[in-house]
């Protein structure tokens, strides 16, 4: 069946993606997992307020914050299991710099109404953001803004094309 | 009579000012029973005057690309009378041919005509209508569409469409040096007027009912933002910058309140806003995606796009609120909806099978019909009189618009030289 085909590409895909930051994430892991196990609600923000960790690494092209695209399968919001380590960096580094701001921009992919894809742009977005919030970051350090399928990652009209486009990224405001 | 099938090649390019004219009109699909007509080249003092627009081939293009006439090729014109005393009508009667189109361009100053026409019965051997306009040069082409009108509704019964325009939105460059620019255009695709630039998506062009603005949304400021322009001056003011969503304008047939879609409380609800005071009214309240909303021509309720039943389909709500009651149950995603301006049919995306194609909704009876034949069709919008659909599809890997007659019979592809092509939105007619 074609729904199950699909998804199996995108898990490979998915493994590749993950695949390629895991040897770089060893260093900083731990600080970011300490951090998602205490972290049962806002109140636990401070959680991972260890500097050394957070200082250069929004920079560091080794760090997994460097990850900052999360994909999506066709009309889903569900964030993949293989991304939730991603969410975890990041709402890590933002619960320790409740100053620093970011925005959601959520994507879909060409097919179907332009203004349903904002929809589905926005929804997408949301989940990423409520994830993160579940994860200590304030409400108010995120901003979500959803461009549907009018700015596309890829060109073209193939189903490869369509998996790069369905996504949230994620934009630290001033970087 | 002659079936009207064959594809056919109109290059509007040859016709008139290749300055004017970026867009090309390919009839993709033929109607069988198009009625015969012969447009006869103008006869009169100016035929040749420089910069005039060939009247005879405007109005001759307009019928074709209607889909209920099928004009004389130039070749099969046996002579061209432009008096009707010069009218052998015996001839024009061998050649199958019911209706003749014969008129004169006379120059009557600097830039100045005087425009006459007359709509012939060959059967009956009598003068059907006959007109005498004056127009400026730049004016021939709305009176050649004029006349086109005069004709369309003579022999169908029906108002033509010919002089109102279309807005549209395009795209150019890839990546950081993408541009996206708001268009107005006219129906036949000339004199295309850029209305607004931006490097940031814009989306959702939506005209008012008089015609003289158009709401759209803008993300020029990194944000979803809705503003209303006037097209005449290009003025424009912005009425919604709510936190997340502002999108898909719509305006109330009485131009006083605009339906939207904002999701300032966590997600996309549809609300309908005073233009005067401002003021918002929420009309749904679901935890799934609503959106798109568009006015009955009464104004009386609104139907939108809504998720709530767990894929997207199309539902109706008053325009007060209310509850609201699902419209299609064809197929697993219906969206993007447009209302016929007798509201009786509602056109919209219908995807199936993973293609995307317009269909449309017979309202009463709850009968869907697919129009299109693409996988990656968005965006109808009837046109004024309800004969045609112009919508977003793909060709050649560009974004181009299409138009098809709304049984489905005829349809035709209008292609820009450079860029992709978007949103298209049929404007009201003109007052």
């Amino acid at each position: 069946m074609k729904p199950q085909m699909n998804s199996i590409i995108a898990l490979a895909l998915v493994a590749l993606l993950a695949g390629c930051s895991t040897a770089a994430k060893k260093g900083a892991g731990a600080d970011v997992e300490d951090h998602s196990l205490g972290a049962g609600g806002v109140e636990t923000s401070g959680a991972a307020g260890t500097s050394s960790y957070a200082g250069a690494s929004l920079t560091d092209p080794n760090s997994p914050l460097s990850r900052r695209v999360i994909y999506f399968e066709y009309d889903s919001d569900s964030i993949l299991p293989e991304d939730q380590e991603l969410i975890t960096a990041h709402a890590g580094y933002l619960s320790a710099h409740p100053e620093q701001t970011v925005t959601l921009e959520g994507h879909a992919d060409e097919r179907g109404s332009p203004e349903y894809n904002i929809g589905l742009g926005d929804r997408r977005a949301q989940g990423v953001k409520r994830a993160l919030e579940l994860q200590g970051v304030a409400a108010q350090q995120v901003t979500v803004v959803s461009y549907g399928e009018e700015k596309p990652a890829a060109e073209g009209h193939s189903e490869t094309a369509y998996r790069l486009n369905r996504r949230v990224e994620i934009v630290y405001v001033g970087y | 009579m002659k079936p009207y099938r064959h594809t056919l090649l109109v290059l509007l390019l040859l016709l008139a000012r290749p300055a004017y004219s970026d867009l090309t009109i390919e009839i993709t699909k033929g109607m069988e029973g198009a009625i015969p007509i012969a447009v006869v080249p103008f006869g009169g003092n100016d035929t040749a005057g420089a910069g005039q627009e060939n009247v005879a081939a405007i109005i001759s293009s307009d019928l074709s690309r209607s889909g209920r006439f099928a004009p004389l090729p130039d070749r099969d014109l046996v002579s061209r009378p432009s008096d009707i005393a010069q009218v052998q009508y015996q001839t024009w009667r061998m050649l199958n041919v019911d209706n003749m189109v014969i008129g004169k361009v006379n120059a009557t100053g600097s830039q100045q005509y005087n425009v006459q026409f007359q709509l012939l019965d060959v059967l009956r051997t009598k003068q059907l209508i006959g007109y005498s306009f004056a127009a400026s040069g730049s004016e021939l082409r709305r009176v050649a569409h004029h006349i086109s009108d005069l004709i369309y509704e003579q022999l169908t019964g029906e108002k033509g469409a010919f002089n109102t325009q279309i807005a549209y939105i395009t795209t150019t460059g890839t990546g950081a040096a993408k541009s996206y620019t708001l268009m107005v255009a006219d129906s036949d695709g000339y004199n295309p007027q850029t209305i607004l630039r931006s490097n940031q998506p814009l989306m959702s062009p939506a005209w008012s009912a008089d015609g003289r603005q158009i709401a759209y949304v803008s993300f020029e400021k990194k944000t979803a933002e809705i503003y209303l322009q006037d097209v005449g001056s290009g003025s424009r003011r912005k009425v919604a910058s709510f936190q997340g969503i502002n999108g898909a304008p719509a305006w109330s047939p009485d131009g006083q309140r605009l339906a939207l879609t904002l999701s300032q409380d966590g997600n996309p609800e549809i609300y309908v806003m005073d233009l005067n005071s401002k003021a918002l009214n929420r009309l749904t309240n679901s935890p799934a995606i609503d959106t798109e909303p568009v006015w009955s021509p009464d104004g009386r309720s609104i139907v939108f796009t809504s998720d709530r039943g767990g894929s997207p389909q199309l539902y109706r709500i008053a325009a007060a609120g209310g509850q609201p009651q699902r419209l299609t149950f064809d197929g697993k995603y219906n969206a993007g909806a447009d209302f016929s301006p007798d509201g009786r049919k509602l056109a919209m995306v219908h995807g199936e099978d993973g293609a995307y194609r317009i269909a449309v909704l017979d309202v009463g009876s709850g009968l869907l019909r697919v129009l299109t034949d693409g996988t990656l069709d968005e965006s109808p919008s009837f046109s004024p009189n309800g004969s045609m659909i112009i919508y977003a599809t793909e060709a050649g890997n560009r974004g181009v618009l299409a138009a098809v007659s709304t049984d489905g019979s005829f349809r035709q592809r209008l292609s820009l030289q450079a860029g992709n092509v978007r949103a298209p939105v049929w404007s009201p007619f003109q007052r």
